[in-house]
């Protein structure tokens, strides 16, 4: 099954069991999840195997109880995540919001079917992106990644784990079915490799300690439950000590800190793979199992003379304009393919200003891109 | 007199977050004496024991006691006290919720909560009315009476909740009011004590809310009621139907064993480590991985 290169193991894995193992190398010893198409595997794989490496599993009732479980364990300090799909994802959203404002770090892994409402459950989709940035109510701040290989789909779940510790805050793995269902050889890497960062602690004997407050870089240490502070924890906008407050100045300076501890990093927190961009200027910008499409079309669009390139952004949130807006002088058109109807071809369009044109090529008919009709559309759009 | 407001003062965060929210006249000043003095009996730790509540009046209890305190959404409590459980099974965790947090937003957690057994102890507070949000009539609201969403009297019908606890599979379940105060501090440890996951209904009074849309004179008045409209488990043995008609039974209204969860789950996981040819395939490719194989080993070592 496996094949050792340098330091590396190469796998024969399926996305949704990468992202298992991923969750398992990262050290979540918590899953609690719902069953969910095309997601399961994740969960089933976790019950195998959470309780061989001293974790444990739990199949909630729902996914709102999911969500809750998830946050709770990791208040009891676990690395915790769940794994679902859109219909899942809709009711974790209630939830998300009490972990963005109560500063919990959890991972949600999102296997994108289409929809609206139960949709196709088996198909893929990339329908969910602006529902991952603003699904739950109110101001607040997320980070996305999207993965596009078996491979990332663990190394990302590493990272996905990694930041929520790291900013205590919610992170989505943004999959799609087919990189979920995909199967390919994986060389995985370590935690190590991958940055592994961890939960800001606090000191040992502090007198006064305060979980929410506003410590140097905005992201105050968290204790777990069953240790030495007793502390209050509330989705009630709270003072730095988790008490409920409505006195404006402490509300403003919550609201802004938690939103401000991600979208303040956007620029560090960005990743991107770059494909052929060296002289181009025809621009794919596409994520998850649409860039693997949308890499064979840049090949074909070159065949056929146009100096196209890919840009795919790993993370998705926060968006990062800076790439875009560095390559926008030489740019003569953009193109976004998604499996949706425009999602983060919004996102593209803000970052340009209207600088270049951005056309986006949708597929909501429960199937991936053919590369040939990600190709025509460029060449048309290119007037060619 | 003042042993008891000491013990009840040692639990409370009084130096912060009194007085509470609570109208004069609640019972939930109530509920929260009982807890603490069943856990001073019992003398839990401060740090060992979480206190997880949902969204209302009894919501906003978590804020008052000095425990590891953890104030969620409408109706999750149970949800979120069953991760930090899993997380932390040594952690004691009460969860108090209302009646609409309960069983109705929470109704799904709740029955399953029941049917699961993890050792933790629900605290239903039912004074038969959304007080907070002004008194809309909820689930338990009985029939004909008024809220402020059933102007005419209530249409539909109350649920029983330690019922639908006894029905859902809890393995102890007990109720009392807000007027037997000496009784419901001993069924709040008693359901502690108890191994698995044990439900106190506490019957309470929202004069606010409930009692004056219903043409209840005072608070007292209320619990009055609850006195005379009573009888104890040994009491309603001897009824027949129609004299138990319009009271609620006090008491120990279940107890039995049954596995608890978590002890259940980690005895199956020793197991697990110490047979090495179940699940071979899953541990083949956990072997496979460097970081795996390590947590793999490291658990094999420690069962």
């Amino acid at each position: 099954m496996s094949v050792q290169i340098g330091r590396r193991k190469v796998i024969f894995l399926q996305g949704n069991e990468a992202c298992a193992l991923g969750a398992l190398a990262a050290g979540v010893d918590l899953f609690a999840g719902y069953p969910i198409t095309p997601s399961s595997e994740i969960a089933e794989f976790l019950s195998e195997s959470l309780p061989l490496v001293g974790g444990r599993f739990i199949q909630m009732e729902d996914e709102i109880a999911s969500m809750a479980a998830v946050i709770g364990a990791s208040l009891g300090g676990a690395k915790a995540m769940t794994a679902t799909s859109g219909p899942g994802f809709s009711l974790m959203q209630e939830n998300i919001g009490f972990a963005c404002i109560a500063e919990v770090p959890c991972v949600i892994v999102n296997v994108q079917r289409a929809g609206p409402s139960t949709g196709l459950p088996t198909q893929p989709a990339q329908m969910d992106v602006m529902q991952t940035r603003w699904g739950t109510h109110g101001d607040h701040s997320i980070i996305a990644l999207s993965p596009t290989t078996v491979l990332e789909c663990f190394t990302m779940t590493i990272e996905c784990v990694s930041l929520a510790e790291r900013y205590r805050t919610p992170v989505v793995l943004l999959m799609d079915e087919v990189v979920a269902h995909m199967r390919e050889n994986a060389s995985l890497l370590g935690p190590a490799d991958c940055g592994m960062a961890s939960r800001p602690r606090p000191a040992a004997g502090l007198a006064d300690y305060c979980p929410f407050g506003a410590s140097g870089d905005g992201v105050p240490p968290l204790a777990a439950f069953g240790g030495e502070y007793r502390f209050h924890v509330t989705g009630l906008t709270h003072d730095p000590h988790g008490f409920p407050t409505m006195v404006p100045r402490e509300v403003d300076d919550n609201i802004r800190r938690i939103v401000s501890k991600v979208e303040s990093r956007v620029d560090e927190l960005a990743s991107y793979e770059e494909f052929m961009l060296e002289d181009a200027d025809v621009l794919l910008v596409a994520y998850g199992s649409t860039s693997r499409v949308a890499k064979a079309s840049v090949r074909e669009l070159r065949r056929a003379g146009v100096r196209a390139g890919l840009l795919r952004p790993r993370t998705i949130w926060p968006f990062s304009q800076k790439r875009l807006r560095e390559l926008a002088p030489r740019l003569r058109l953009v193109v976004v393919p998604e499996m949706n109807l425009g999602q983060l071809v919004l996102e593209v369009e803000r970052a340009l200003c209207g600088a270049v044109p951005v056309r986006h090529v949708g597929r909501v008919d429960g199937n991936l891109f053919d590369p040939g009709e990600i190709t025509a559309f460029a060449l048309r759009e290119a007037g060619r | 007199m003042s042993q008891v407001m000491e013990t009840v003062r040692t639990y409370l965060r009084s130096n912060k977050k009194l007085p509470t929210v609570w109208c004069a006249g609640c019972g939930l000043g109530i509920v929260m004496g009982a807890m603490i003095r069943a856990i001073a009996r019992m003398g839990v730790e401060k740090n060992d024991l979480a206190v997880v509540s949902g969204i209302g009046c009894t919501g906003r209890l978590p804020a008052y006691v000095d425990f590891n305190t953890l104030h969620t959404t409408h109706g999750r409590a149970l949800a979120f006290a069953t991760g930090l459980k899993l997380a932390k099974p040594k952690l004691r965790v009460i969860t108090v919720m209302g009646d609409g947090d309960a069983v109705a937003i929470g109704g799904n957690h709740f029955i399953h909560s029941c049917r699961r057994n993890i050792d933790m102890t629900a605290i239903v507070v039912n004074n038969a009315i959304y007080g907070m949000t002004g008194g809309q009539y909820s689930p338990t609201t009985p029939h004909g009476r008024r809220g402020t969403t059933a102007p005419y009297g209530n249409v539909e019908h109350d649920f029983d909740v330690a019922g639908l606890a006894v029905g859902a599979g809890a393995t102890f379940v007990a109720r009392s009011s807000v007027y037997h105060v000496r009784e419901l501090d001993k069924l709040i440890e008693r359901a502690m004590r108890h191994k698995g996951f044990s439900v106190v209904e506490v019957v309470a009074n929202c004069y606010t809310s409930y009692g004056r849309l219903n043409k209840l004179t005072s608070p007292v008045a209320m619990l009055q009621a609850m006195k005379e409209g009573s009888v104890t488990v040994a009491e309603a043995a001897k009824m027949s139907p129609a004299e138990l008609e319009g009271k609620f039974v006090r008491g120990v209204i279940q107890e039995r064993e049954l596995p608890e969860f978590i002890t259940v789950y980690d005895a199956l996981a020793e197991k697990l480590a110490a047979t090495p040819e179940v699940v071979a395939g899953v541990r083949r490719t956990l072997e496979t991985y460097d970081e795996t194989a390590y947590r793999l080993k490291a658990y094999r070592k420690k069962a």
